[in-house]
């Protein structure tokens, strides 16, 4: 049997405050996750549920507290290098034109400007920016910036690709473009991808696999549901079809009470 | 197009204005005297502009001697801005970096820092002689605080998501420095670099002023000591103008240095 790309396995993530080390919050308990080699996952939930915290993990950007991630069946330790992550907010450097946001990944890498230039420039192409190479971001829209992050993330060739709502500052139509390309590019490499979203439309005519997260603290899987519509999708065509709605009912059912536990939370903090 | 032309005239109206209100002040004989009992005493207080136009012709055509003074206060500048930036942006990468650094030298900072450093001036003179090193390294006191503290600030100031998403594409140490803290903190030195120039030409000036036997501040010091208020001014009315055109060269090169910044009221360009 072939190891998972990624294996989350019995993680849990406590926050110490730092002004009052006494003062400890939970994000998530207990998350036992795996997304194999060439599949589409994703996980959907409340706000403040903990998603985040648990890309981060998977990431390795965030060490978890108990359990272990393991990436192709190796434990992971520090910065996971096989992964690909593509941030909710903006995460270009500013300073540095389209073209050369889409290099930094090949340079720091140890690429010669040369070799990753016209790298750089095919992968721009492909997410339709050919001729925006020399703006930097600053100059471009919400969507194409989004646009050069994805090319940047994916120009690396990762084997995981990790998404944090990535399109959720879009608007309706740019954003359901962007799920078609990504959708597209996707169908093309086969990457394993774990998807955070809060939208669940987006979750089930994207994935593979829907994963719902409880409420937080101590947020952790409550359901998951296996998607069998047919692919290529258009994420636009497929909310349409009786399959999806029918899906987007069961998993509703799970969601919305954890929907309101979570609100409920947000009204007495408040 | 109109109103811009407009606004000059006004400009170099009040420029006249003020130009003929000192001459008919000054000149001796043309009032009678209401502020003093001699009608020599305005002049010998506010100069006649005549005569300190008459000096500054000499000084750039006549005798063209004032290029070698000039010359040495440019120098002086210069080498103050680029000693006072280096070190600067050294320090405050560092104390930015190396919190426990910062933590221990923050009172130190803190103190050097609202020290009128003006005073240092004697003791420059007395280590560094009374030729261009006492005033370069006034200079640098001042310009060093200034581009610090930005540093200091721009690097903390780096976005996080930015700093993530770096690490997440493969960035060493070394290159997060590079690519990332550093252009980060170089926008917030040019931010400042109209201040830390004022104040790098302001060191030497005052350095000149305090002992030396070359620059426009040693003329106006010599001028000063024969009661010569004609060519004091004219030193004045030189030094003003020539900090507006070092001013302006800081402004054409911030704005080929800054192209990628955003500017306020700029429209996106698709």
């Amino acid at each position: 049997m072939i190891a998972p790309a990624l294996a989350f396995d019995a993680i849990g993530c406590t926050f110490i405050s730092r002004d009052d080390p006494g003062q400890r919050y939970t994000a998530v308990r207990d998350v036992t996750l795996t997304v194999e080699a060439g599949e589409f996952v994703s996980v959907v939930g409340p706000t403040g549920c903990g998603k985040s915290t648990l890309l981060n993990v998977g990431a390795g950007l965030l060490a978890p507290s108990t359990g272990a991630v393991r990436v192709f069946g190796q434990t992971l330790e520090g910065l996971n290098r096989r992964a690909g992550y593509m941030f909710q907010t903006e995460s270009l450097m500013p300073w540095r034109t389209a073209l050369r946001n889409v290099m930094a990944g090949l340079e720091f890498r140890g690429q010669a400007a040369a070799d990753a230039k016209p790298k750089a420039e095919a992968w721009l192409r492909r997410v339709c920016l050919g001729g925006f190479g020399d703006r930097y971001p600053h100059q471009l829209s919400g969507g194409m910036r989004k646009r050069v992050s994805l090319a940047q993330t994916l120009a690396l060739d990762p084997d995981i690709i990790l998404m944090d709502e990535p399109f959720s500052a879009l608007d309706i139509q740019t954003r359901q473009l962007m799920e078609n390309e990504v959708l597209a590019l996707w169908a093309e490499k086969k990457k394993a991808v774990l998807f955070i979203t809060h939208d669940l439309d987006e979750a089930i005519a994207m994935s593979d696999r829907v994963i719902v997260l409880s409420a937080g603290p101590a947020s952790h899987p409550i359901g998951e549901f296996t998607v069998d519509l047919a692919r290529p999708r258009d994420v636009a065509e497929i909310k349409a079809t009786p399959r999806f709605v029918e899906l987007h009912a069961a998993i509703w059912a799970v969601l919305r009470e954890e929907v309101l536990k979570g609100y409920a939370q947000q009204l007495q903090a408040a | 197009m109109k109103n811009a032309l407009q606004l000059r005239l006004w400009q170099l109206g009040l420029l006249g204005a003020l130009g003929v209100f000192w001459y008919t002040m000054t000149t001796p004989g043309l009032l009678p005297n209401f502020m003093f009992e001699n009608d020599r005493q305005a002049a010998f207080f506010f100069g006649e502009p005549l005569k300190v136009f008459g000096r500054i012709w000499a000084w750039f055509v006549r005798d063209a001697d004032i290029y070698r003074h000039l010359a040495v206060t440019l120098v002086e500048t210069l080498l103050a801005f680029g000693f006072g930036a280096v070190f600067g942006l050294a320090m405050g990468l560092w104390l930015a970096l190396a919190p426990a650094a910062s933590a221990i030298l923050e009172p130190y900072v803190k103190a050097l820092n609202s020290m009128p450093r003006i005073i240092l001036a004697p003791i420059f003179s007395v280590w560094f002689g009374l030729g261009i090193g006492s005033k370069v390294a006034l200079g640098v006191t001042l310009v060093f605080f200034i581009v610090f503290f930005n540093v200091y600030q721009g690097v903390k100031e780096v976005s996080p998501v930015v700093l993530a998403n770096a690490r997440m594409l493969g960035a060493s140490k070394r290159q997060l420095l590079r690519h990332v803290y550093l252009p980060s903190a170089t926008s917030w030195v040019f931010s400042s670099l109209h201040t830390s120039v004022g104040l790098a030409f302001v060191g030497a000036v005052v350095g000149e002023y305090l002992g030396s036997s070359q620059g426009v501040g040693y003329l106006i010091l010599q001028a000063e000591g024969s009661f010569d208020i004609n060519t004091v001014m004219a030193g004045i009315l030189v030094l003003t103008g020539f900090a507006l055109l070092l001013d302006a060269a800081v402004g054409r090169i911030e704005k080929r240095l800054m192209k990628w910044q955003p500017k306020s009221g700029e429209t996106e360009k698709l």
